[in-house]
């Protein structure tokens, strides 16, 4: 393992969990689609007894992200959000979680909806501004939860200096880093104590696996959040996980290349005279430009947003009206997609709520792929003649 | 149903979109895996309207599916060719191509430097059909030239070779087909369509072991043959009777992996160029075979008809025996020793070893297989690992 650590990110998420198979020397690992493994004698347990509880496919997609997150252990969900839902769990009635306003529509509504029936309460605060963040925990706060860049707004949170906040109050620091990717960030690093990915998005990278990740490096923290995740049962299926660490393979080559075409397609975009702003963390005109640049390790991500000169209705045409910018929610793939946050991703914000928090109607979020740049200019071109 | 072509498209733009529908069954992004072995007719009459009109529909599994019709398409976009039919292997488009076009009487002339499973095929078991197989030296276009005659029909090489890297010069190799009216293979599966076209130099077909870079994960095997439609009609009727297709499952992954083929390809001719420099520059290696380098005997070629070199190396270590080659082969960390190249991850073999064991001194001698001859397949990794990792097994 300390041999694995001194390998370069690429080289890691290539080999990292990926050795070849001690049966065949198949080198690519056998998927193991087994739902339970047979013992030897009862009550003396192998390695594997059934797959809810661990399965030799799943651990390889497991020690791949630990690895690549620089945390000690790793674990897989069915989707993101069973992976946040793992967390919340971790709470019991009476506690409180602080929540930063950017964040997920679908983690929102978990907080607001779910978590709320077990007497959880939750408070959204800028977390941005660390200090708004820190007035808002109170004695029975547990947990901070923190996107960087946010969703949709790209809104950049200082995770060091969450970290301190956390750490000063004795409370977990938890960080959605899907946007990010542990490419550009390894939120471990910086003090926070859990992180979360929707797998579905950059480290599957095709549209065509969902799975959540939970990464810590705290053996106590980890057991815990096992104990959670084999009674409740939500894991990442066999094919999607064969299909999260293949992914892997190329997430490295495809964020960076994402990150190059979306800074391009930032600037495209910022001259355009029927954009009013451009939101993406790589423009020097973004209020997170240099957190950004010290918290990302190259790049800036390849998700961006952009305020048109239009309504909630022209915001709809632009959006249906492009070629290769496929419209559908999610994000991360190597198609680009594009959606209206307010009537797609975010829609299951309470209206007063998604406005006080900056996502109005004429915002157009851009989740960018690995087409060619020159393609995807053109395709943004004409769809804003429409316009 | 309107598929993407995208010819005025870029490469990358391509590889994530060309031949799939704009608009996917149940609005799904990704094309669903089809794994009926069967198609069904709603009545009678549009079995008869099937057969009569010739529309284009599925059928029956054997004849292919919609997914391997995906990847067809999107190989087509890639390649620049009107038409792609995929196999189950590199071998088995091969076979496929050469059943279709010889008849007992028939010839066809090898480059020598083919694949030798290729070239076995033809001269061992093509020969009880009667077709006589010729080989010449590779490169040597006097020497084909001289070996062609009225009953030859097919013309064989690879562009860059394995594991000598030696590239064709495919217009002389058209011309000379043409000239002959005979027609011509190119086995480009160490270029790809990313580094070469050779369609676009006037060579009938092109033939990949997709298993390879187009895959690029070593999980599939498949293989493919381009060329143009009128060309290729009978050679996929007889895939259809043959039944040497591709499954449902090893198709998707191949398209997946097809997303990502032009960054892989750019990643494996970076990393490739620099360990070739790196190799030539240290003072156990005594010769490097790798197209990008100005030592290489066809670099001036290589340079002019391709984008880059990929990831294949084959190097000699200075006056090392078999033993102390396989040493330093066992000796490497990242590559994992196996046969076959073009994935994302790094594999070493020695070619005497892995593939050449059976053979004699003299026959290992005569294909230019040398004893201290070690291939690699430089993979997608952190290439400054790749060097260290080669650096420490070199100097133990």
């Amino acid at each position: 393992m300390d041999k694995e650590k001194q390998l370069k990110f690429r080289t890691r998420a290539i080999h990292v969990g990926n050795t070849a198979d001690e049966q065949t020397g198949a080198v690519v690992r056998p998927l193991h689609v087994a739902s339970t493994f047979v013992q030897k004698t009862p009550g003396e347990w192998g390695p594997y007894d059934y797959t809810r509880s661990g399965n030799p496919t799943r651990d390889a997609t497991e020690t791949t992200i630990a690895s690549l997150e620089g945390g000690s252990g790793a674990l897989a969900f069915a989707t993101g959000m069973a992976a946040t839902h793992c967390v919340s769990m971790l709470l019991s009635a009476g506690d409180h979680i602080v929540a930063g306003t950017d964040i997920y529509g679908g983690t929102y509504r978990l907080l607001h909806k779910i978590c709320n029936r077990a007497g959880i309460e939750v408070s959204l605060a800028n977390s941005s501004t660390p200090e708004t963040l820190a007035a808002a925990i109170r004695p029975e706060t547990k947990l901070i939860w923190i996107e960087s860049p946010g969703n949709p707004l790209m809104s950049i949170t200082d995770i060091a200096a969450c970290a301190k906040v956390a750490a000063e109050h004795g409370v977990l620091l938890g960080v959605d880093n899907t946007f990010a990717t542990p490419v550009l960030t390894q939120p471990l690093s910086l003090g926070a104590d859990i992180v979360m990915h929707s797998a579905t998005k950059y480290l599957g990278g095709h549209s065509d696996a969902n799975g959540g990740m939970l990464v810590v490096n705290n053996d106590d923290l980890y057991d815990k959040l096992y104990f959670i995740h084999n009674s409740v049962g939500n894991c990442m299926s066999v094919w999607d996980s064969f299909l999260v660490t293949r992914g892997i393979k190329t997430l490295e080559l495809r964020v960076r290349e994402q990150c190059r075409t979306a800074m391009l397609v930032a600037e495209y975009l910022q001259q355009h005279p029927k954009v009013k702003r451009v939101l993406y963390p790589g423009l020097a005109t973004h209020s997170g430009y240099d957190i950004a640049k010290r918290q990302m390790d190259g790049g800036f991500g390849a998700m961006l947003s952009v305020e048109i000169d239009g309504d909630f209705e022209s915001t709809k045409n632009v959006v249906a009206s492009t070629q290769l910018f496929q419209l559908a929610v999610s994000l991360g793939a190597v198609e680009s997609l594009i959606s209206q946050p307010a009537s797609m991703s975010h829609a299951s914000y309470d209206r007063e709520d998604r406005i006080a928090n900056g996502i109005h109607d004429e915002l157009i979020r851009l989740s960018v792929g690995l087409e060619h740049v020159d393609d995807l200019i053109a395709d943004l071109d004409e769809a804003l003649r429409n316009l | 149903m309107e598929f993407e072509n995208h010819k005025t498209k870029g490469s990358a733009t391509r590889a994530v979109h060309s031949g799939e529908s704009a608009h996917k069954a149940l609005d799904s992004i990704t094309d669903p895996i089809v794994l009926a072995s069967t198609y069904t007719f709603v009545d009678t009459q549009s079995i008869i309207d099937y057969i009569e009109q010739g529309k284009s529909r599925e059928e029956y599994g054997r004849y292919g599916n919609p997914n391997e019709a995906v990847v067809e398409r999107k190989l087509a976009a890639l390649e620049g060719s009107e038409e792609a039919i995929v196999y189950s292997s590199g071998m088995a488009a091969l076979v496929g191509l050469v059943m279709t076009k010889l008849n007992a009487g028939d010839e066809i002339v090898f480059f020598d430097e083919c694949y030798h499973r290729s070239r076995e095929f033809c001269a061992q078991h093509l020969a009880r059909f009667g077709v006589i197989t010729r080989q010449v030296e590779a490169c040597n276009y006097e020497a084909m030239d001289a070996a062609i005659n009225q009953n030859t029909k097919l013309l064989v090489s690879e562009s860059p070779t394995n594991p000598h890297l030696s590239i064709v010069d495919l217009e002389k190799f058209a011309e000379l087909g043409q000239r002959h009216g005979v027609e011509t293979l190119i086995d480009a599966t160490l270029a790809t369509p990313y580094n070469v076209q050779p369609l676009s130099y006037g060579i009938d077909y092109v033939l990949h072991s997709a298993t390879k870079y187009l895959g690029g994960h070593n999980d599939l095997l498949a293989g493919v043959i381009c060329g143009s439609e009128q060309q290729l009609a009978d050679v996929r009727n007889l895939r259809g009777i043959m039944g040497s297709i591709n499954s449902a499952h090893n198709m998707y992954l191949l398209q997946r992996g097809l997303k990502t083929f032009t960054l892989r390809m750019q990643q494996h001719n970076a990393n490739g160029q620099a360990v070739a420099e790196f190799l030539e520059a240290h003072s156990r290696i005594s010769k490097v075979f790798y197209p990008g380098l100005k030592s290489h005997q066809y670099h001036e070629l290589a340079v002019r008809q391709m984008v880059g070199f990929g990831g294949l190396i084959t190097f000699e270590v200075d006056g090392a025996n078999w033993r102390e080659t396989a040493d330093i082969v066992d000796r490497v960390k990242i590559p994992k020793i196996a046969p076959s190249l073009g994935g994302v991850e790094s594999l070493i073999e020695q070619p005497m070893i892995m593939s050449y064991f059976e053979f004699s001194a003299d026959e290992r001698k005569q294909f230019g297989i040398r004893d201290n001859m070690i291939r690699m397949s430089v993979g997608i990794e952190d290439v400054s690992d790749i060097i260290h990792d080669l650096e420490q097994a070199l100097q133990g």
